[in-house]
C-alpha cells in the first residue's frame, strides 16, 4: 500500500470523518434521518468487506490458502470466501508459491486480465524473493519484478492465520484510498486499467528480466552482480 | 472429418467407453477442437497443463505440459551436504512431507548402513500413517470437488487434516513442512502428551470416515461418474510402471510396505485392498480402504511403541563412501524412491528422485482416450498427483 506520510489527505476510517460538517448541521440531519458520508467511505467500506481472490494456486502456499477458507480458519469471516476460477471476476491475485521462469508470464497474463481495482498479495518466500530455492536456475527471484505487489506474506509456507492477517492489512489499504478528486491516490483511478509487458520465456531466462516500471534493482555494492541478484 | 477418422492414427483409444456407443456419422464434417487446460485452471491440480483434442466432447488426444513448477530440486541438493537436502524434500509432495523425510533418509542409511533405534522406527510408522490419512482425505476431497461436490466434501477433509496438522506441529515444530526425521534416527522425541492426543485423533477417524463413507460411496451421481471411467488394465499398469493405490486398484498385488517390509512394517499385520476393474471408482474406494488399515497399522504402533534413543550412531559429518544407492518406500501416491550416487565426498555426485506422481501420470492419455472432456477432470484427479513432485 502507499506511505500514509505521503498521503495529502486525511484517512477517512469513520463516518464522522469523512465529511466536513458542523457538529449542529450534523445533528439536525441525523435527526430527520440522514446520515451524511463521502462516497469514498461508502465505497472503501464495500469494496473492503467483499475482496474477491482468484483461485490461483502455484505451489505449497496453495494448501495453506485452501486451509484459510476451510472451516477453522473460515475467511468468510472477512469477505473473501468467494475464490473464483476466472481472473475477469476476481479482484486480488494471491501468489501463492514458487513462481517459476516458465510460470512467471502467466501469472502477468492473469493480472492483466483482472478488472481494476485490484490487488496483489505475494505469499510465501519463494513469490517474494525465490525463497530456499532462490539459487535455482528456473525460480523467479520474486513476482514484484513484474507487477506490483501491495503486501507480503513471510513464512515457508506461511500460516492461514497469517493469510487472514495479510487480508486484514490489505483490507485496511483498500479502506485509506481516496477515489475522486486531486488526492485520489487509488492507481486505479490515477493510472487507468494497469497492464504489465508480459515477459517471453526463451527456454533461459526471462525477457527483459524485470519490469524497470515496477522494480529497480537494489543500488549497486561492492561484489554485486549486473542484475542485482547476488 | 468423420468420426472415425478423427481418431488420432497411432493413438488408438485402449479404453472403449462401456455404455455409449460412437454413432457412425457419414459426410458430416467435423473440426477438431484443441483445448488448452491450464496451466491455470480450477482443475488441474496445480499448474499443471492439458492439451486436449476434442471432437465434439470426445477427448482424442491428450498431451500433458508440465515444468511449470520445476524448482531444480536436484540439481540444488547436489551443491549442498546431504542433509542439507532434507528439508528441500518436504517440499516435493508438499502433503507428504513425512513419508518423503523417511525415504530419503532411508537412502542415506542404506548407504552408510547405519541401525535406526526401535523406537524411531515406531514413531517413522506412525508419521507415515498418519501422513496417508492426510494425503488420502485430501485426495478424497479434491475428487470429489472435481466432480462438481463443490466445497462441501472438501471443507469436511480439511477439518480432519487440521486435526492431524496439529500432532506434526506438536511434534516437529511445523504444519506441513515437517523436517523431522534424520539419518539414523528423528530430530527429536515425541513430546509429552503427543501420544494420548494421537491416540484420541486416530480412534474419532473411523467415525469420520464412517460419514464420509456414507454420504459419497453409494452416492448415484459418483457411481455413474466415476465407474467405468478411465480403465487402468493391469497389464498396462505393470508396464508403465505405475505403483502406489492406482496399480493395487487394478487388481495388482503390489505394496512396498509387503515387499520391502522396510522399517518395521514386517511386524503388523494389515491387508492390502485391492480393485477389480480398474477405474476410477476403485482408485476411489482403494483409497477410503487404505485409510481404514492405515488405521489399524497406526494402532498397533502406538500400542507397541517402545521405550528408547531416537537417534543411531549417526556421524557428525555425513560423508558416504563411494557407491550409489536406490532408497524407496511406499508413500501415500506410490513408490516414492530416491537414488544417490556418491564419489566420497560430503555433497550427493548425483541425486536423483523417482516420483510416483510423474510416473502415475504417464497413462493419463490411455486413460482419457474415448471420454468426454469432463471425464478427463476426473481421472487426473483419480490419478493423484501433486505437481510439487512431478516437476520437482
Amino acid at each position: 500500500m502507499e506511505d500514509p506520510s505521503k498521503s495529502t489527505t486525511s484517512e477517512a476510517h469513520t463516518l464522522s470523518d469523512s465529511v466536513d460538517l458542523d457538529d449542529a448541521t450534523r445533528s439536525e440531519m441525523e435527526k430527520a434521518g440522514v446520515i451524511v458520508s463521502s462516497v469514498d467511505w461508502l465505497y472503501n467500506w464495500a469494496r473492503s468487506g467483499s475482496v474477491w481472490p482468484l483461485q490461483f494456486g502455484l505451489a505449497c502456499c496453495a494448501i495453506e490458502m485452501i486451509c484459510s477458507a476451510g472451516s477453522r480458519y473460515d475467511i468468510a469471516r472477512f469477505g473473501s470466501e468467494v475464490f473464483r476460477p476466472s481472473p475477469r471476476q476476481a479482484d486480488l491475485l494471491i501468489v501463492s508459491g514458487t513462481v517459476t521462469k516458465k510460470m512467471a508470464p502467466q501469472v502477468v497474463r492473469i493480472f492483466n486480465q483482472m478488472p481494476e481495482p485490484k490487488y496483489v498479495i505475494a505469499m510465501g518466500a519463494c513469490a517474494i524473493s525465490g525463497g530456499p530455492f532462490k539459487q535455482g536456475y528456473n525460480v523467479l527471484k520474486g513476482i514484484d519484478r513484474y507487477i506490483p505487489v501491495d503486501v507480503y506474506i513471510p513464512g515457508c509456507p506461511p500460516r492461514p492465520e497469517a493469510v487472514l492477517h495479510s487480508l486484514m492489512t490489505l483490507q485496511k489499504g483498500i479502506r485509506r484510498q481516496r477515489t475522486l478528486g486531486k488526492g485520489s491516490n487509488n492507481p486505479a483511478y490515477v493510472e487507468g486499467n494497469r497492464e504489465y509487458p508480459v515477459p517471453s520465456f526463451s527456454g533461459k531466462d526471462l525477457d527483459p528480466p524485470y519490469n524497470p516500471e515496477v522494480w529497480q534493482p537494489p543500488e549497486k555494492r561492492p561484489n554485486m552482480p549486473e542484475d542485482g541478484c547476488p | 472429418m468423420t468420426m472415425e477418422s478423427s481418431v488420432v492414427a497411432g493413438s488408438e483409444p485402449t479404453v472403449e467407453p462401456r455404455g455409449f456407443e460412437l454413432i457412425e456419422r457419414e459426410g458430416l464434417e467435423t473440426n477438431l477442437l484443441e483445448v488448452s487446460m491450464g496451466p491455470h485452471h480450477p482443475s488441474t491440480h496445480g499448474v499443471f497443463r492439458m492439451d486436449v483434442k476434442l471432437d465434439g466432447e470426445t477427448v482424442t488426444e491428450l498431451r500433458p505440459v508440465f515444468g511449470y513448477l520445476h524448482r531444480n530440486h536436484e540439481k540444488l541438493a547436489e551443491d549442498m551436504g546431504y542433509l542439507g537436502s532434507m528439508p528441500f524434500t518436504d517440499r516435493l509432495d508438499y502433503f507428504c512431507s513425512m513419508t518423503n523425510n523417511w525415504a530419503y533418509a532411508l537412502a542415506g542409511e542404506k548407504m552408510i548402513d547405519l541401525e535406526v533405534p526401535e523406537r524411531a522406527e515406531y514413531v517413522r510408522v506412525i508419521m507415515a500413517e498418519l501422513t496417508r490419512l492426510v494425503n488420502h482425505i485430501m485426495l478424497v476431497g479434491f475428487f470429489v470437488n472435481d466432480l462438481g461436490a463443490l466445497g462441501t466434501p472438501l471443507l469436511y477433509a480439511l477439518r480432519e487434516r487440521e486435526k492431524i496438522l496439529d500432532l506434526f506441529e506438536w511434534a516437529s515444530g511445523a504444519r506441513m513442512m515437517c523436517n523431522y526425521m534424520r539419518f539414523g534416527g528423528l530430530r527429536n522425541d515425541l513430546p509429552e502428551g503427543w501420544l494420548t492426543k494421537c491416540r484420541e485423533v486416530v480412534d474419532a477417524f473411523p467415525y469420520f470416515l464412517d460419514e464420509y463413507e456414507k454420504l459419497l460411496v453409494e452416492n448415484e451421481i459418483i457411481l455413474v461418474r466415476t465407474q467405468n471411467v478411465g480403465v487402468l488394465k493391469p497389464e498396462l499398469a505393470i508396464n508403465a510402471g505405475i505403483t502406489g493405490p492406482m496399480l493395487r486398484a487394478s487388481g495388482v498385488n503390489y505394496d512396498l510396505r509387503k515387499v520391502d517390509a522396510y522399517g518395521v512394517y514386517d511386524r503388523f499385520p494389515f491387508r492390502v485392498p485391492m480393485g477389480e476393474v480398474g477405474d476410477c471408482y476403485d482408485r476411489f474406494m482403494v483409497r477410503i480402504l487404505e485409510m481404514r488399515e492405515s488405521i489399524k497399522i497406526l494402532r498397533q504402533a502406538m500400542d507397541e511403541l517402545p521405550e528408547g534413543p531416537i537417534m543411531g550412531e549417526a556421524p557428525r559429518v555425513f560423508k558416504p563412501p563411494a557407491g550409489e544407492i536406490y532408497g524407496r518406500i511406499e508413500g501415500p501416491k506410490g513408490e516414492l524412491g530416491f537414488y544417490l550416487v556418491s564419489d566420497g565426498t560430503a555433497k550427493p555426485y548425483r541425486y536423483r528422485v523417482r516420483p510416483p506422481s510423474l510416473v502415475n501420470l504417464t497413462v493419463l492419455e490411455d486413460l482419457c482416450l474415448g471420454h468426454k472432456v469432463a471425464d478427463a477432470v476426473v481421472i487426473l484427479g483419480s490419478v493423484d498427483i501433486v505437481l510439487g513432485e512431478v516437476d520437482r
